[in-house]
């Protein structure tokens, strides 16, 4: 099982812990470069995209992280964590920064403020439906060829990505740690397996 | 419009507020002060027209913030806005909701509307948090729908003495139905003039089933570093940063020692050089507890 860390400057960090728990993974918690250097895998949780990327910029993190996304890192991103790993984000700060490691575009709070969070049942790729959660979700207006689809939700708009996955990188817009599901965890950590 | 979809469900609402967790909110007066926020890195703002230091100087009747000052904050940041509504006052937050705040505070800061009865939070798609002193409190209001609790402590003191008293008292009565024979809950539940299916759930738990945060005296990193590790999960600094001498270091410095609050080498450093906090006021002297305020 590989060692799979959770970025843990800010944001709902118990729930990924605890699905990863119940898949079995060893768990840690990362909030220096020295935890970071020791993980195999990472997943950034949900929170406030712009407190994380001013967090990790102070906590000298973000060169580390880039460097080791270069290096073909496993990483799922959820809300937040989707939102930093993009390549463009549309209505957030004039200067907020992403990692790219992702070719998709987001819109910030794209299904609308707190007021229009919802949950419903999405249908993902080889696991089927999953109630999945939006809370001020960032919404994947664009993808690149490489990006791979795994679920997507009609808004009235048409079909927009909800969960895609190019090569090692995992977004999602919603939540998955908040519910007791925890197949796209393991999805996730099936794929680091297969990856090694 | 989405298949068997649902807005403003409990864990939507919780939700939010535990994407808030490991970070600071602060209260904010104007845009100016928002901005200044956010490039600190806050994971939210408290949109309100005077601080509880100010109001506790002005005296008078306190009441929800002009919505004007409101959607200019809102126009201002990306992160979410929150904002106080009088306890009881139902009608002030049906408004707060209609401008589209991402989370009401029914806050004793403001004068009371209801002496009885606070607002009734289920009938809202937006999320509250409620103050408390003690887990009776904290259970009453998580009854009523808060989908976060934060220890009252006393705002606009700068004097961090009632959040501790607070957040000790609410974590001991947690550990003491936590360590209960499940026959004592009922008698426990009465004592605590608390719903008796919340209090089993806290029981089986070991902690709140809503966020637990941290307000009122907060004013210096040390301050945040030391109610996280008594386990609140997030803080409200209102006064204490734009009262103080430099504000915006002063909250980049309670932002760093919110998430390294483990890390007394880092403490240190963000402890240095911030110039004066805000000068508070000993609780003992204070004409009006606002901690009081609630029922």
């Amino acid at each position: 099982m590989p060692r799979v860390g959770v970025l843990a400057l800010q944001g709902d960090v118990r729930e990924h812990v605890s699905v990863l728990k119940v898949l079995g993974v060893q768990v840690s918690t990362v909030k220096t470069r020295e935890e970071l250097a020791e993980v195999e895998a990472l997943i950034i949780p949900g929170g406030e995209s712009t407190t994380m990327s001013h967090l990790l910029e102070i906590s000298n993190l973000r060169a580390d992280l880039s460097e080791r996304l270069a290096d073909g890192l496993a990483v799922l991103g959820t809300c937040a964590g989707l939102i930093l790993l993009s390549k463009n984000i549309s209505d957030g700060r004039s200067d907020q920064w992403s990692f790219g490691a992702l070719d998709v575009d987001v819109r910030r709070n794209g299904y609308g403020r707190q007021v229009a969070s919802f949950e419903t049942l999405v249908e993902v790729a080889g696991i089927g439906k999953v109630q999945s959660v939006f809370i001020r979700a960032p919404r994947i207006e664009r993808f690149g060829s490489d990006v791979e689809i795994l679920a997507s939700l009609d808004d009235g708009d048409g079909p927009h990505p909800v969960l895609v996955r190019q090569g090692a990188v995992w977004g999602c817009s919603f939540h998955p740690e908040l519910t007791t599901d925890s197949r796209i965890h393991g999805m996730f950590v099936e794929s680091i397996d297969a990856s090694r | 419009m989405y298949l068997e979809s649902s807005i403003g469900t409990s864990r939507v609402k919780r939700g939010l507020a535990d994407m808030l967790r490991g970070g600071v909110i602060m209260d904010v007066v104007n845009p100016e002060q928002a901005k200044i926020a956010e490039d600190s890195g806050a994971v939210a703002v408290m949109a309100l027209e005077r601080v509880p230091s100010d109001i506790r100087r002005d005296g008078g009747v306190a009441r929800m913030s002009d919505p004007e000052m409101i959607v200019g904050i809102q126009k201002m940041v990306t992160i979410p806005v929150m904002a106080k509504s009088r306890i009881g006052h139902f009608a002030e937050a049906q408004i707060l909701q209609a401008l589209d705040v991402d989370f009401i505070d029914e806050s004793e800061v403001l004068t009371p509307a209801d002496e009885a009865n606070h607002i009734d939070k289920w009938a809202f798609t937006v999320p509250f948090v409620c103050g408390a002193t003690n887990l009776g409190e904290a259970l009453r209001r998580i009854g009523e729908g808060a989908c976060m609790i934060r220890s009252k402590g006393e705002a606009g003191t700068g004097n961090i003495v009632e959040a501790v008293r607070h957040l000790r008292t609410i974590n001991a009565e947690i550990r003491r139905l936590h360590t209960a024979d499940s026959s004592e809950l009922y008698t426990l539940a009465k004592d605590l003039g608390a719903p008796l299916a919340l209090v089993q759930e806290v029981a089986e738990l070991g902690k709140l089933p809503v966020p637990l945060f941290c307000a009122g005296g907060i004013s210096t990193p040390a301050d945040a570093a030391l109610v996280l590790q008594m386990g609140a999960e997030a803080v409200f600094v209102g006064s204490g940063i734009f009262k103080s001498s430099d504000p915006e270091r002063m909250a980049r410095a309670i932002v760093e020692a919110t998430t390294h609050y483990q890390d007394a080498s880092v403490l240190a450093r963000v402890s240095t050089g911030l110039g004066d906090a805000m000068k508070g006021f000993e609780t003992s002297t204070l004409d009006q507890r606002f901690a009081e305020r609630g029922w």
